[in-house]
């Protein structure tokens, strides 16, 4: 449940710059509202992306409650070679997840 | 006379019950102490970095944010870091992105919180040390951060 | 409404909508009540709940080229993770000797095309209307023997995301006969009673001052095209009913609890004003 929508072409020619769309399902719960009886509702957000490809990371991102909730980040990368190219969300409360697609570079 | 002044006192259709205490906004001596934290004494060259940030934003909960710097990309040059700051947010530090020769341009999008009308700006570190940064103002009417749930 | 307010309004509608009519009499006789109902239904006119199709914008048309853009891309509308979700639960039995949704109806792409444009329709048993949430929970208590599921949880909005998902495109078609005229006549009722400590009646805002601010928001003409939504205003999924809620609330009135038939007339008559537009659903909204 709660995952993640990612957009990374299935194929690309060698050396093409391609775009990568991720969007994930967190609330970021900033630590700064407060319920209607007036306490503070704790913090609660994605700290960090980190985006490898066949293993070698390509992209991090540290992120803090200013980031949206649902977080989007959207960057782009060198198509290189084939393989798998993985991201994973970490954050508050021992969130973690991981999601990863296939790219064939020609 | 009197309806029209309920419907200004009560301002907030749409918005949720119940009131918040205001948390302190980031006065523009946070931002400049936050910048200051990353690039300690070095000077901070204004230019090649281009924020698309709309004028008029419809909510502070969800603002579109686009950074793009002007880099070749190469081994030899490159942006290493985009590091983003917001004026008068709660907090100043909004995020960094880590790129390298491999992102081929320099380019993120993502999605800000914006607590109040205010200016974004963006820093980037370049593979020669060197600061470059950009900035943009918005003008927020519903502000996030500091509206009750 | 005085007469002052009514010379200085901008509104291109020819007549205030809020202005009381003593003349209208305030018990529709049972059996003239559809007839004459259907009746007015062929007569929309500007300046009251039912502008012509050409003259009706919806929330879309209104918000900026961002929104609209976020909208438009199935990876950068946040609602599109409900619909994940969703897809996901259509395929699971809710317990283990139930069926789940798809062991019934197959692939909704197929068996849901066209579902919630429709929607709320007139269902027998429960002899009145029933909106998408309301039809889930039906099938679920009675033909997958599992609980229902709360309004607003994050499983209903997920499998009334994706249901909806599949009408996306679609013209919006509410059925308007002896049976569902009754109920669109009180959703009307409730679109134009005045409410609340401010004393606002749907159309003051959403027929007399639509494309205009209140309070920092944009006032849409209130065409329920996209619903369920992404609100920023929320940082989540709602629905419809969340969203009335959230007005009727904002003029200070009681509320409705979720599921209230006074909420279904109402979502049903805003969908009849909608009627023959796109359902754009999932949609993003501010």
């Amino acid at each position: 449940m709660a995952g993640a929508l990612i957009r990374v072409p299935s194929s690309a020619r060698r050396g093409e710059i391609i775009e990568i769309k991720t969007l994930i399902s967190h609330v970021m719960e900033s630590g700064y509202r407060r319920t209607e009886q007036g306490t503070v509702i704790p913090r609660d957000i994605l700290r960090q992306f980190v985006c490898t490809y066949n293993g070698v990371e390509i992209f991090r991102a540290e992120i803090y409650q200013a980031i949206a909730a649902n977080p989007y980040i959207a960057f782009t990368t060198v198509a290189t070679e084939s393989g798998r190219i993985a991201f994973t969300w970490s954050g508050d409360n021992g969130y973690s997840a991981t999601q990863s697609v296939e790219i064939t570079v020609s | 006379m009197k309806r029209r002044k309920l419907i200004v006192a009560g301002g907030a259709v749409g918005a949720s019950l119940g009131l918040g205490i205001r948390p302190v906004a980031a006065a523009p001596a946070d931002l400049h102490a936050a910048i200051e934290a990353l690039v300690g004494t070095a000077t901070v060259n204004k230019g090649r970095v281009t924020l698309e940030l709309a004028a008029l934003v419809e909510n502070g909960n969800t603002v579109p944010l686009g950074i793009r710097a002007d880099s070749p990309m190469t081994e030899a040059d490159h942006v290493t870091a985009i590091h983003v700051f917001a004026e008068k947010n709660p907090q100043p530090y909004v995020a960094v992105f880590h790129l390298g020769p491999r992102a081929g341009r320099a380019s993120v999008s993502t999605r800000i919180r914006l607590a109040d009308t205010q200016t974004v700006v963006a820093i980037c570190v370049m593979s020669d040390g060197s600061f470059w940064s950009g900035s943009a103002d918005s003008v927020v009417t519903l502000a996030a951060c500091v509206e009750p749930a | 409404m005085d007469t002052r307010r009514r010379s200085r309004s901008r509104s291109p509608f020819r007549e205030p909508f809020g202005r009381a009519d003593p003349s209208r009499p305030t018990i529709w006789p049972t059996l003239a009540a559809p007839a004459l109902f259907i009746m007015a239904l062929t007569c929309a006119k500007a300046g009251t709940a039912d502008p012509p199709l050409a003259e009706r914008r919806s929330g879309y048309a209104l918000m900026s080229p961002q929104t609209r853009a976020m909208q438009d891309d199935d990876v950068e509308n946040p609602a599109m993770l409900w619909v994940q979700d969703g897809a996901a639960l259509w395929n699971r039995k809710p317990a283990a000797a139930a069926p789940s949704c798809a062991a019934c109806h197959g692939d909704a792409q197929v068996a849901m095309r066209g579902v919630a444009a429709r929607y709320p329709a007139y269902d027998a048993s429960a002899a009145g209307p029933l909106d998408l949430e309301q039809r889930i929970n039906r099938c679920r208590t009675e033909r997958q023997h599992a609980a229902a599921l709360p309004f607003e949880s994050r499983d209903l909005l997920a499998l009334t995301a994706y249901i909806a998902r599949q009408s996306r495109g679609m013209p919006i078609d509410i059925a308007v006969d002896a049976r569902t005229a009754p109920f669109l006549a009180a959703g009307r009722a409730e679109f134009e009673r005045r409410r609340g400590q401010l004393d606002l009646a749907c159309g003051q805002c959403h027929v007399d001052n639509w494309n205009r601010h209140l309070a920092g928001s944009l006032i849409t003409q209130g065409l329920a095209t996209a619903y369920p939504i992404y609100r920023f205003e929320w940082q989540a999924l709602g629905s419809l009913q969340r969203r009335l809620r959230g007005c009727i609330g904002g003029v200070r009135a009681a509320l409705y609890d979720y599921g209230a038939p006074e909420l279904v007339n109402l979502e049903l008559f805003l969908m009849w004003r909608a009627r023959g537009m796109s359902l754009e659903s999932p949609g993003v909204r501010p």
